[in-house]
């Protein structure tokens, strides 16, 4: 458990991906079965157990400390998980032990570490003036450790052991495998008992890692794709590889540690519904059409929804099963539970998952709605009908279509859904062109070139080679995404903050504003922040920028100058805009960034509230309908 | 003669603890006619002296720092040297907090109080271990004055730094330390954790780091970062003041882990606000067992809390039966914040 406690501390604070994927590809190397197997569970979320709730690990740090130093520590730290963590007493040294009787000797120079430096710097010992009047004190006054090596027999905990009291027949703190097995089938009214048992035998990251663990709050920045493409690694895999068998497999994932060390054959899928690793698309740039013949190419729309994959097979019993995937294989078949009936025929659908009210679909926010929900409500589904739309056909039956053409595969496509022949599921149109010039046209004008009234809905469209076979990744060459022109706005840049990692040297977040007010009294208000989208040379303009026009520093936060006449405007790109009321501007903007730096622009050329405010309107409208 | 009051001996004023009968101020904030100084960091040594009473290195660090006219007169005292001021007689006792750190030990009649300055109990290979100084008052730190605050082994906590050397063979490593005491004594741990290769200094860190090894204390190589190629620092260690490591300065490494050594790293929101990728617990003060076990050993009666979360340890030091009291001082902290930038080591 300290070990895996470690990987989890340091994944914490590395923010870089490849450097995630190292600590973790380190950590299966150096950690046996089935430690690491459940490692591996706890990281991709497949972990299930009841969980603690904080009132219960309240309980157990009352009954060890005081209650007002418990309060000023947990003021301090601000986390209830850590503040335990950190001053859970080991045994023994609870406040209810008395003080005139501490049985713990004085603090004394023997806590070795410099054992050869105290024959450098010659110690003296004092008697001297030690008041006579205080009784006579109990203490021995300590000799100074003079001589070599570790003298006081200081090693790791054991400092800390001889100084202050503690069991020292402590038992072997758990292991991983020991804490998961253990809180599987633990009852309710034993957890409190063998989780003070723990925390008496973990360090301070254990016993953190721990109570993060059991409350299920271990949000540490890792994905699951993340921790299976660091298993891949281990055995030089490709994450594909793992993603494909990876239904099948349960933790402690003894199997896929032997395939993986090569001791053993490739585990099998046998999930019935296994996921399929997505295909993605690069975005097309002006300069990759000359090189591009239309004829070789299938457009179809790009619709605003979330990627899903529909998959449903028949177990050995010959009942169906049905999931639906998230394009990152995640599954989300509980969220969507009114679109399960709808997929009958064994097979495996690449769509778009979409709200649908009277045969229009409705904007992002409508979906979002539905999105990241525990509880799904008979109103909610009433309200937010899904729909999916189809692109692709990855699996007919038994059959496995990825291999063939992509104009085949939609062909077959076209015969599946027509078979199905239900109103939640139908095939997304394609959109004919002759020349580059014509997709142009297309594209401006989806609602005349065949969206019709669904034209909002549409991101842009989709190119994609007649004989590309569906090859999990970004394949160069095969689909081309191309969105519809942003939104553009020009924004002020009102604070700087420092970025992580690489970037931490670098001012490399901004937080900008537009301009509202009436009469003589103008401001900026904040709409939104941004960390992406410029070039290296352009994070280091405004760099540059940042640190010669700060006004005021907030501890990693600077504020720039934001005036009328001077200031920096950011032009910003953006998806979408939803009301917030989390924002004092009271918008938010979907996936912005930083599309291009107006030096030339003074600050009160900036766009202003209104202008937002009336881009909102439109979509507002849909979400409240 | 009416009974001592421990307040007739030392006296929180503006200016500093003041003594009235010896006629001095202990690690005074302004310039006063007499000063008796705990150690060399500089919000506890300051310069503008009339005349100053400290140990030897500890005014050697304030010339290194200050100049040579940083005090009027000065005169150095070696630990358990008794010396006689005003009415009372001064001791002072290593505090183990850094090279040349003391505790003064004031005692006027048979009364005795020990203003520990800062002080660590934990060992440390760069410094004369601390010693225990019964007394009828104790003033003590409360920098880590929180029972969140156990600082472990600080042995541990340099092997995390090399495992993390060997995993990140390409990357440099950039360890943000204090520059007097923390720095030495990460650098001595490195080298008797095994690690032998040369170690690279930022321009702040060089001059006090080599005080150090003409003390005695054998540091191994060390070597100025200034001017080194970028690439030829893959796989190296450097050490730097806490600002620097997250400043332009970074860029001439090549992909650089962030570490940071410092008892704060114990609290995880205290590293992330400083972008801290290798928090690294290593404390220059006492930690909460620490600071509690010395306070009891002491046999103190009257315990004055200064600098840092006094109300933790006064409501600890009450719950036990002692008296006690946050003692109203400023200006003492870390030294990193109050520390002015150095002269050439400005962003380049």
């Amino acid at each position: 458990m300290n070990r895996f406690a470690e990987l989890l501390d340091r994944l914490a604070y590395e923010p870089g991906r490849n450097n995630k994927l190292r600590l973790i590809t380190s950590y299966f190397r150096e950690t046996g079965d089935p430690d690491r197997g459940y490692a591996l569970a706890a990281l991709t979320g497949a972990l299930s157990f009841k969980h603690a709730k904080p009132a219960l690990i309240r309980d157990l740090i009352a009954s060890r400390t005081d209650p007002v130093l418990f309060g000023l520590s947990y003021d301090y730290v601000g986390d209830l998980s850590e503040t335990v963590a950190l001053m859970w007493p080991r045994r023994g040294t609870n406040n209810n032990e008395s003080f005139p009787s501490h049985p713990s000797p004085p603090p004394s120079p023997t806590r070795g570490e410099g054992a050869q430096q105290n024959a450098e710097l010659p110690a003296r010992v004092t008697t001297g003036s030690a008041s006579e009047s205080d009784g006579g004190s109990p203490l021995t006054i300590p000799s100074p450790l003079v001589g070599e090596g570790q003298g006081g027999g200081y090693t790791g905990q054991g400092v800390s052991n001889g100084l202050h009291p503690s069991n020292h027949n402590n038992p072997p703190p758990p292991t991983l495998t020991e804490v998961v097995t253990t809180l599987r089938t633990l009852g309710k009214t034993e957890l409190p008992k063998q989780l003070e048992r723990w925390l008496d035998e973990l360090d301070e990251t254990g016993r953190w890692a721990l109570l993060k663990l059991v409350t299920g709050s271990l949000r540490i920045g890792i994905s699951a794709r993340l921790a299976k493409t660091a298993a891949a690694a281990l055995g030089d895999k490709d994450p594909h590889e793992v993603e494909l068998i990876w239904p099948g497999l349960s933790a402690p994932y003894l199997d896929l540690f032997a395939w993986l060390e090569g001791r053993g054959d490739k585990p099998v899928n046998r999930d019935p519904a296994p996921f399929r690793p997505v295909m993605l698309a690069h975005a097309i740039e002006d300069a990759d059409f000359q090189n591009l013949d239309p004829a070789d190419y299938i457009a179809e729309w790009k619709w605003d929804g979330i990627r899903v994959q529909a998959v449903a097979g028949r177990d050995e019993r010959g009942q169906i099963t049905t999931r639906l995937y998230s394009r990152t294989g995640e599954d989300i078949t509980g969220s969507f539970p009114d679109l399960v009936p709808s997929l009958r025929l064994p097979g495996a659908i690449d769509g778009e998952l979409l709200i649908l009210r009277e045969g229009r679909v409705q904007s992002f926010n409508v979906l979002q709605q539905r999105l990241n929900r525990k509880v799904v409500s008979p109103k909610l589904i009433k309200e937010f009908p899904i729909h999916l739309r189809a692109y692709d056909l990855l699996g007919d039956d038994e059959n496995d279509l990825r291999e063939l053409p992509f104009a085949e595969r939609r062909a077959r496509l076209e015969n599946f859904i027509g078979k199905l022949g239900d109103p939640r599921i139908d095939l997304s149109p394609t959109v004919p062109f002759a020349s580059w010039d014509a997709l142009t046209a297309a594209r401006a004008d989806p609602s005349s070139a065949g969206a019709g009234e669904d034209a909002d809905a549409v991101e842009g469209v989709m190119l994609k080679r007649r004989d590309a076979p569906y090859l999990p990744g970004r394949p160069k060459g095969q689909w081309w995404k191309w969105k519809r022109d942003p939104h553009i706005i020009d924004a002020v840049l009102m604070y700087a903050q420092r970025g992580h990692g690489k970037r931490s040297s670098y001012y490399s977040d901004y937080t900008f504003g537009v301009w509202t007010g009436r009469d003589e009294v103008e401001e900026l208000v904040p709409v939104g922040k941004a960390y992406f989208g410029f070039t290296d040379e352009e994070l280091l303009q405004i760099d540059r920028f940042v640190r010669r026009n700060t006004t005021e520093k907030f501890g990693p936060v600077r504020h720039v100058v934001h005036e009328p006449d001077k200031g920096l405007v950011l032009e910003v790109a953006f998806e979408g805009l939803q009301r917030s009321p989390r924002h004092k501007s009271g918008v938010a903007m979907r996936f912005p960034r930083i599309s291009r730096l107006r030096w030339d622009k003074p600050p009160r050329e900036a766009d202003r509230l209104e202008t937002l405010e009336r881009m909102l309107k439109g979509e507002a409208a849909e979400v409240e309908a | 003669m009416t009974h001592m009051r421990p307040q007739d001996i030392l006296m929180p004023v503006a200016s500093g603890l003041c003594c009235k009968p010896g006629g001095f101020h202990i690690d005074p904030v302004r310039p006063v006619e007499r000063a008796v100084i705990t150690h060399g960091h500089s919000d506890h040594a300051r310069a503008g002296h009339g005349a100053v009473l400290a140990t030897q290195e500890t005014l050697d660090m304030m010339r290194l720092r200050y100049g040579e006219n940083f005090a009027g007169t000065t005169q150095a005292i070696g630990y358990g040297e008794e010396i006689r001021l005003g009415d009372t007689r001064v001791t002072f006792h290593p505090a183990g907090h850094v090279l040349g750190s003391a505790q003064v030990a004031v005692t006027c009649k048979d009364f005795c109080i020990v203003a520990s300055g800062d002080y660590k109990d934990a060992p440390d290979p760069t410094c004369t271990p601390f010693e225990l100084v019964p007394c009828d008052v104790f003033i003590t730190e409360a920098t880590f004055g929180l029972p969140v605050f156990r600082h472990g082994d600080a042995t541990g906590e340099v092997e995390k730094l090399l495992a993390s050397v060997a995993l990140f063979p390409e990357r440099a490593h950039l360890v943000g330390a204090y520059s007097l005491g923390k720095a030495q004594r990460v650098i001595k741990l490195l080298r008797d954790a095994g690690y032998d290769a040369p170690i690279y200094l930022h321009g702040a860190m060089e001059k006090i780091t080599h005080y150090y090894q003409s003390r005695g204390i054998d540091l191994g190589e060390l070597r100025p970062v200034a001017g080194v190629k970028k690439a030829s620092l893959a796989g190296t260690i450097t050490l730097a003041p806490p600002s620097a490591t997250s400043d332009v300065w970074t860029r001439r490494f090549p992909d650089p882990v962030t570490a940071f050594a410092s008892g704060w790293m114990r609290v995880r929101a205290r590293a992330r606000q400083r972008g801290v990728e290798l928090p690294l617990v290593v404390s220059d003060h006492a930690d909460w067992d620490g600071l509690t076990a010395t306070i009891a050993a002491t046999g103190a009666g009257e315990v004055w809390v200064t600098h840092g979360q006094e109300d933790a340890l006064v409501h600890w030091c009450r719950s036990k039966g002692l008296r006690a009291q946050p003692l109203d001082l400023v200006g003492y902290g870390d030294e990193e914040e109050s520390e002015p930038p150095l002269q050439g080591e400005a962003e380049a």
